[in-house]
């Protein structure tokens, strides 16, 4: 059976790419008005990216070819 | 445990990019494909009813607290910190740290080896049929209704935080629950909650490290709060030598005896809704760790709970304000601040994990409610009551039709309160009617060789009863409170504490008295049931750090050593 910290890993991973992913884009043409606070600190692209990194931990760790 | 708003101001707060979009959908669809994965997995009753008693201590761990980490849980507490300060950790630390640990070193191995399906099942073994259907009839109605309620409320943030109609809110949300736990049962239910349990955190943390950053630090963030409300805002203990000098208007006398030592108690121990996940575990050392694994995280909830409300009080530019003050004159309630929060700090991408970790944490809630209402129904109502000859099939075709139909009723639920809103006190106040009693009737049956049959049933009655007469009592005389709570200086958070205290005082006296006045039970009768007749099976030689009762150490110090930091 697949682990559940498969599953885990797959949503952590997707959701921090598109978060890392829309940071970036951010990053490159930042808005004429952010509309949040500490907008300076870029929180989609480093938030994004430990997301990402653990999920990325978690489906190779848990994969279910290593599992089985 | 749950504190719902119930906001009334249509208005909107954020707006979804498609990237926020995304992540939503792509939280739908992961849900949906783990039910489809596990309904092959899910055949025999054992399977579907208990997931085949095949958990590991960490994922029995992390799906007993996220089936108790709702949204609405969320929102409120976080309303209730900007309200009444710090005062709002209790619940999570002395309101349950104790509780979970008692229930894992002394309760759970009764529940385990007694190979019980539900804590209804347990009384039907201790105290016979009577208090079986009791408790079981009262919990299914109480849980499906409690469900329906938070439906409700659910759909309205989603109306207010994102501008979703609240029909579409209703019948997505509960439609993809009503799937997901009808094809892969208890297991399928666990499994999306250790996923919600993460999306919760990844979601929900940003706010306390982002806010702390713009406070400059805990240090100045006190600082704050004590200019824009009081000191007593800060301190966890300082203030609760008497009514008057906490926000709250609650004595420490309340919330170590009547939430910590009644109230947490009967919701952590008894609650079948938190305790089936810990009876999934797979041996009896992962059963005593996994309640210790989420007393870990519990301690740690209020840094994405309390904080942001601390947070909102001292940043937010505009002062949140009561519901009704909300309702008559405009503005954003007390109940809105996380989601302010959000708004405040979260980029697109962050909003929707934001949006997603809200929604996650009302799926895994109202999982929770449907899949302890189905095995409480199908296996302490309709197997002892209504056909006791049906083969293990039939009661888990029984099992997926009353996940749909529990759905369905929550639903009705759902609508009816949106037509009649009052119906959301009464059901709310439901839940304190039975969990007090409830724990007097288990506890004294767990650790009391002497209690009858009559004694359990006789005090869950009454202790039940008692507490339904004082609710009514405050309801019709609200200026009762001060003969429940004993201080004219009482508030309304207080009733709760003091009311749970007396009902199970009442229901210990009860079962004492008509215990002794009646014949004892067999000894052999209570084998498995009672200390003192049961050997408590080991959890093997393990070394020191995998031992529960090391853990539960480590935890107990842990909550003294915040309890005093933040005193």
């Amino acid at each position: 059976m697949i682990s559940i910290w498969f599953f885990v890993g797959i949503s952590l991973a997707v959701n921090g790419a598109l978060i890392f992913a829309a940071g970036i884009y951010q990053l490159v043409s930042p808005p004429a008005n952010p509309g949040v606070a500490l907008f300076n600190l870029h929180a989609n692209v480093w938030w994004g990216a430990v997301l990402l990194v653990s999920g990325l931990i978690y489906c190779f760790r848990f994969a279910p070819r290593r599992q089985s | 445990m749950t504190s719902l708003p119930a906001i009334t101001v249509p208005t909107r707060l954020v707006h979804l990019s498609p990237v926020d979009v995304v992540i939503v959908v792509f939280y739908f669809v992961l849900v949906l494909s783990i039910g489809l994965y596990l309904k092959g997995r899910a055949n025999t009753g054992e399977d579907f009813f208990m997931a085949g008693r095949e958990m590991t201590a960490w994922v029995a761990g992390l799906s007993f607290l996220s089936a108790n980490l709702g949204a609405l849980e969320l929102m409120g507490w976080a309303g209730s910190a900007y309200q009444y300060g710090i005062l709002a950790t209790h619940p999570y630390w002395i309101g349950a740290i104790p509780a979970m640990l008692f229930l894992a070193l002394v309760m759970m191995p009764f529940y385990y080896i007694s190979k019980t399906h539900s804590v209804p099942g347990y009384l039907k073994l201790r105290f016979g049929e009577p208090s079986r259907a009791l408790s079981a009839i009262s919990f299914a109605f109480m849980t499906v209704l409690m469900s329906g309620v938070n439906m409700f409320a659910m759909a309205k943030v989603m109306q207010i935080v994102l501008g979703w109609d609240i029909n579409f809110s209703i019948w997505v949300s509960s439609l993809t629950v009503a799937i997901y736990v009808a094809l892969g049962g208890l297991r399928s239910a666990i499994f999306n909650e250790v996923l919600q349990f993460f999306l919760i955190w990844a979601g929900a943390l940003l706010i306390p490290i982002l806010g702390l950053y713009e406070a400059g630090g805990w240090t100045n963030l006190k600082l704050q709060i004590t200019q824009r409300a009081s000191e007593q805002y800060v301190h966890l203990w300082s203030g609760l030598g008497s009514f008057t000098t906490n926000p709250m208007g609650i004595h420490w006398t309340g919330i170590v005896f009547g939430l910590g030592a009644i109230l947490a108690m009967g919701y952590w121990t008894t609650d079948f809704l938190v305790v089936q996940r810990i009876l999934a575990a797979k041996d009896i050392r992962s059963a005593e760790m996994a309640p210790i694994i989420g007393a870990g995280f519990k301690m740690m909830v209020p840094f994405i709970v309390v904080l942001p409300g601390l947070l909102g009080l001292a940043l937010l530019p505009e002062k949140l304000v009561p519901e009704s003050v909300a309702a008559a004159a405009g503005g954003h309630s007390y109940n809105e601040v996380l989601p302010l929060m959000l708004a405040r700090y979260c980029d697109p991408g962050l909003l929707g994990l934001g949006v997603t970790a809200l929604i996650a944490g009302f799926m895994s809630g109202m999982a929770g409610n449907v899949s302890a209402f189905t095995t409480v129904w199908t296996y302490d109502i309709y197997r002892p009551l209504i056909n006791s000859k049906g083969s293990d099939h039939h009661y888990v075709n029984v099992g997926r039709s009353t996940t749909i139909i529990g759905v369905l009723i929550s639903v009705g639920t759902a609508y009816l309160v949106m037509q009649f809103a009052s119906i959301m006190d009464y059901v709310q106040a439901l839940f304190s009617f039975f969990i007090a009693p409830l724990f007097g009737t288990v506890i004294l049956g767990m650790l009391w060789r002497r209690a009858t049959s009559a004694g359990g049933f006789w005090g869950l009655l009454l202790g039940t009863l008692s507490s339904i007469s004082m609710w009514a009592w405050v309801k019709v005389d609200p200026s009762a409170l001060r003969y429940v709570a004993l201080s004219p200086h009482a508030k309304a958070l207080a009733q709760d504490m003091y009311q749970a205290l007396w009902s199970f005082s009442v229901c210990v006296v009860v079962t004492v008295v008509v215990s002794l006045a009646t014949k004892p039970m067999p000894g052999g009768e209570l084998t498995g049931l009672v200390y003192g007749l049961t050997e408590v099976p080991s959890v093997g030689d393990v070394p020191l750090y995998q031992k529960p009762l090391f853990w539960a150490a480590v935890v107990i110090v842990v909550f003294f050593a915040l309890n005093i930091v933040f005193w």
